[in-house]
């Protein structure tokens, strides 16, 4: 069968809905992170496939930037992380909620 | 079969599979066999760009994502000293939703994708090398601006950083 | 109508106001010499009273009105006016007449008082109230001043207010009265949707109108039209126009119940008697009570429509008034209330002529009873300040000689009101009962009551005389007891003058120029007037008097020099009963309470569960339990927060690509 559009839609859509999963489910603050990083990698997959299926090269050039912008997210989000760390001692996600139930 | 097709498989089986494994990793709690998994996922995903005709886009990936921004991670990791993810009370109600939310997503998006009419084009030519990509960056469309805007990002980025991550002068 | 106002008019407009004027000084400038307020007081209503001779003899016979309009509401137009019919010419004699001996006589009465000016001004209010309701020209403004004359028997009855017992007794009066004017008002509503006037001359026209044509009662089934529409369902009214007619009879009637203390409202008049005695006279005998009266005469074609039921209840319901009053005269012992359960009894009579189609001889009855009253009561006033202010009569006695002119002047008119020949009280029965006997009206049974209630008339009436004035001085104060002062007598003796003579001047004769019926008396001259009713119903006149002489005798029997009173050990459970006013009081006090209790326990009920625990407390609780639900979604952990986006993205995404996806 011919991979078409549709096949690598759905891989991507697979890829989103595992990091979603992740930022759900897990409790490391750094592994929540990291699936996060899976979300913005499947939008990427997405947008090339786009790009290539209808010839239309602005999808790449929108990784392209994603790309860039993510390092620099990651960058500040780690330091948000290790700053938090240092306050809680801890990088378990329920040590950092102070709001009272 | 034709061998991008099979090569497609192979490699959106292996994004899949280590997708998977960084967010449930039956043997292992530790953040690092995550971050390792990671990288291994965007690799993959580097072969998936090849497939794709982004060839330069695959080079940026492994080069940035999988050179700086996974180290990065793995810096913060060992930075931290985190050990094994301890056992805390597993909240099961939790882990249904969960779970359920993101199956409904999954599902909603791959009916819509294989619903319709994608609006695609019929014989797409292929583009997408190194030199147009090179020329739609910097003179055709309108990506320079955004271009010097990305500059001017990472310099905040990485002003941020610095100032995120001082300790407390006393 | 333009206010054209012909000099009678303008007379009309002086007496009206004048008292108004005495009143309003009385009250804006109170000035140290508290004289010049009662000689204002009195120069205003003695103006009032040779204005109203004036009237009486020189304005001739037809009916003049005056109209100025008031207020305008749609179709309603209230206008103020005044009509100088002979009626209400009649009535002014007797107002400013009576009202100008008691107002001399209260000079002396309340000398020293420290209320003297308010007691003027007081007095002067409802001089002009009453005036106002014997000039109106139409019924509404014959209701506001009903009520502003209520509010003038309120501030005379609780004038001495200190007294708890007096200022219970006002209210009462006002509330009473309030009662009646319920119905009063609702009976003007009535006739003003039926007939769409409230004004005398036009509703008299209109009744006319109706009357001439074949069918007798339509002149009321005009009401059944315009009713039907406001009730909008035409059906009962129009197969009982007597209904309606009979309603609107009643319901005026109640205004009458009211004020003129008919049963069942009229618990108010002996508690009236709380108040000073000249204001016993004039209000609770002479004028304010008689006002019921006066308003019956003058609705009285309203009444008398074919068809109407409503004479026959009002004739019963007087007749009843007169036995129940009488019975409860027997066993009492204060003079004032002997004289005020003579009132409600006479004011029977009176309702009960009405009743028996017979307007002129209640109004004849009013006019004489109007002046005997009253001087019945100045006496009792100036016998019970000689005994220093003591009114029960088992403690007077021997005043006879001691007040002669007291004694002569009230002898008088006592057997003006027991109705012996020829006092002025013999005629005006006697047409009460003439009426009775009347061949188009026939009621036996009413007759005997009536005869029955003059024979008890005449028996507590000559009780109290032979009790307070004959035999020896049973205390000390009647030993020591002297004549009063001549302000006070002196009106005594003006007052007999009419009690003898007004009975053969030919008033009932005046009277039926105004209120026309079937057999118009008319006047002969004063001697024929004098054996005038021996000649037109010897039953009547032969019956009354023989219950006269009946209880006569059998008083004097029973009560002369008697020590005590023999009647409760004759009588035992009855005469408790009459002396205790045979318990309205004490009943309508249990039905108010057990209402009023019963209406608190309900706004009780609704107040704590409907109000504070449904409402109040309800909406405190939803909204406290809504804000618990809603807090439990800010738990602070991330990924409750990350879950629900997740949640929120999908059931967007669900309703956008699912549901909308056959439109698209």
């Amino acid at each position: 069968m011919n991979v078409g559009l549709e096949h690598y839609l759905t891989v991507s859509a697979m890829l989103f809905c595992l990091g979603l999963l992740g930022v759900i489910l897990r409790r490391n603050v750094l592994v929540i992170y990291m699936s996060l990083e899976l979300m913005l990698n499947a939008a990427n997959l997405a947008l090339v496939a786009f790009s290539r299926f209808n010839e239309n090269l602005t999808g790449q050039m929108m990784v392209f930037f994603i790309i860039t912008v993510a390092a620099a997210e990651v960058a500040v989000g780690l330091a948000l992380i290790v700053a938090l760390y240092r306050k809680r001692q801890s990088a378990h996600v329920e040590d950092l909620t102070s709001l009272k139930l | 079969m034709v061998l991008p097709d099979i090569l497609f498989y192979l490699f959106a089986f292996l994004t899949l599979l280590f997708g998977a494994l960084v967010v449930a990793n039956p043997f292992s709690r530790n953040p690092v066999t995550s971050a390792m998994f990671l990288v291994l996922t965007i690799c993959a995903m580097a072969g998936l760009f090849v497939l794709l005709n982004a060839f330069f886009l695959a080079a940026v990936q492994i080069l940035v994502y999988a050179g700086a921004v996974m180290v990065l991670f793995l810096f913060v990791i060992m930075l931290l000293d985190l050990k094994e993810e301890q056992r805390r009370k597993i909240n099961l109600f939790g882990i249904v939703t969960g779970t359920g939310a993101v199956m409904g997503l999954g599902f909603l998006l791959t009916k819509t994708i294989w619903g319709g009419d994608l609006n695609q084009s019929a014989n797409p030519r292929v583009i997408g090398d190194t030199k147009a990509l090179g020329l739609e960056l910097f003179t055709k469309g309108q990506f320079l601006l955004p271009f010097e805007i990305v500059s001017v990002l990472l310099l905040v980025a990485m002003v941020g950083v610095i100032l995120l991550s001082k300790k407390e002068l006393k | 109508m333009e206010p054209t106002l012909s000099p009678a008019g303008y007379a009309a407009l002086t007496i009206l106001l004048l008292p108004l004027a005495a009143a309003v000084v009385a009250l804006a400038c109170p000035c140290r010499d508290p004289e010049r307020t009662a000689n204002r007081s009195i120069g205003a209503i003695a103006l009032g009273f040779i204005l109203s001779l004036g009237l009486f003899f020189f304005a001739g016979d037809k009916a003049i009105e005056t109209n100025f309009n008031w207020l305008s509401v749609g179709d309603l137009k209230v206008s103020f006016g005044l009509l100088l019919d002979p009626l209400s010419k009649l009535m002014l004699l007797v107002v400013t007449g009576v009202g100008l001996m008691i107002h001399i006589y209260s000079r002396g009465y309340l000398h020293g008082d420290r209320s003297y000016s308010r007691y003027f001004a007081s007095l002067s209010l409802f001089t002009f109230s009453m005036l106002g309701i014997v000039l109106a020209n139409n019924l509404f403004m014959m209701f506001v001043f009903w009520e502003l004359v209520g509010v003038s028997s309120y501030l005379l009855i609780g004038f001495w207010f200190e007294k708890n017992s007096a200022a219970d007794a006002a209210k009462k009066a006002f509330l009473t009265n309030r009662v009646g004017d319920f119905g009063f008002i609702l009976g003007i509503i009535l006739t003003w949707a039926a007939l769409g006037s409230v004004n005398f001359t036009e509703l008299a026209s209109a009744v006319e109108l109706g009357g001439r044509l074949a069918d007798k009662a339509a002149g009321f089934s005009v009401l059944a039209e315009p009713l039907g529409k406001i009730f909008q369902s035409t059906n009962w009214w129009l197969v009982h126009p007597n209904v309606l007619v009979t309603l609107v009879g009643l319901l005026l009637f109640m205004g009458a119940m009211g004020k003129s203390a008919q049963f069942p409202l009229h618990v108010w008049l002996p508690d009236a008697m709380e108040g000073p005695t000249p204001v016993s006279a004039l209000i609770h005998a002479a004028t304010m009570v008689a006002a019921g009266v006066f308003m019956l005469c003058r609705i009285f074609f309203l009444l008398d429509i074919p068809g109407s039921h409503a004479l026959e209840f009002i004739a019963w319901i007087g007749g009843f008034t007169a036995l129940l009053a009488a019975l409860m005269a027997l066993q009492q012992n204060d003079i004032k209330r002997i004289l005020a359960y003579s009132t409600l009894s006479q004011l029977g009579y009176m309702v009960m002529a009405v009743g028996l189609h017979s307007p002129q001889s209640a109004m004849f009855h009013l006019t004489t009873h109007a002046a005997f009253k009253a001087l019945l009561f100045l006496g009792a006033g100036s016998v019970i300040l000689a005994c220093h202010h003591e009114q029960n009569i088992w403690k007077m006695g021997g005043l006879r000689d001691a007040m002669p002119r007291t004694w002569w002047t009230f002898r008088w008119g006592t057997l003006a009101l027991c109705g012996v020949w020829p006092f002025a009280g013999f005629f005006s029965k006697d047409a009460i009962l003439a009426a009775a006997l009347d061949p188009a009206h026939r009621n036996i049974p009413l007759f005997v009551l009536g005869v029955f209630v003059a024979g008890l008339t005449t028996f507590y009436m000559s009780r109290l005389v032979l009790v307070a004035f004959c035999g020896n001085a049973r205390s000390e104060e009647a030993s020591h007891a002297h004549e009063s002062p001549g302000v006070m007598t002196w009106p005594l003796v003006v007052l007999a003058v009419p009690t003898l003579l007004a009975g053969a001047v030919g008033i009932d004769a005046y009277l039926a120029k105004a209120l026309p019926s079937e057999h118009a008396p008319h006047n002969e001259g004063f001697l024929n007037n004098l054996f005038a009713p021996f000649n037109h119903n010897i039953l009547a006149a032969g019956f009354g008097l023989l219950a006269v002489v009946a209880g006569y005798k059998l008083a004097r029997a029973l009560y002369t020099n008697a020590g005590r009173d023999p009647l409760p050990d004759k009588l035992g459970v009855l005469a408790k009963m009459a002396r205790d006013r045979f318990y309205f009081d004490e009943l309508y006090e249990w039905f108010i309470s057990v209402t009023q209790e019963t209406l608190a326990k309900v706004a009780d009920w609704f107040d704590r569960w409907i109000i504070a625990g449904l409402l109040v407390r309800g909406t405190h609780g939803t909204t406290e339990l809504f804000g618990r639900a809603l807090r439990l979604v800010q738990t602070g952990s991330l990924q409750t927060y990350a879950f629900l986006f997740a949640a929120g993205v999908v059931l967007v995404l669900a309703w956008q690509l699912l549901l909308q996806s056959p439109a698209h």
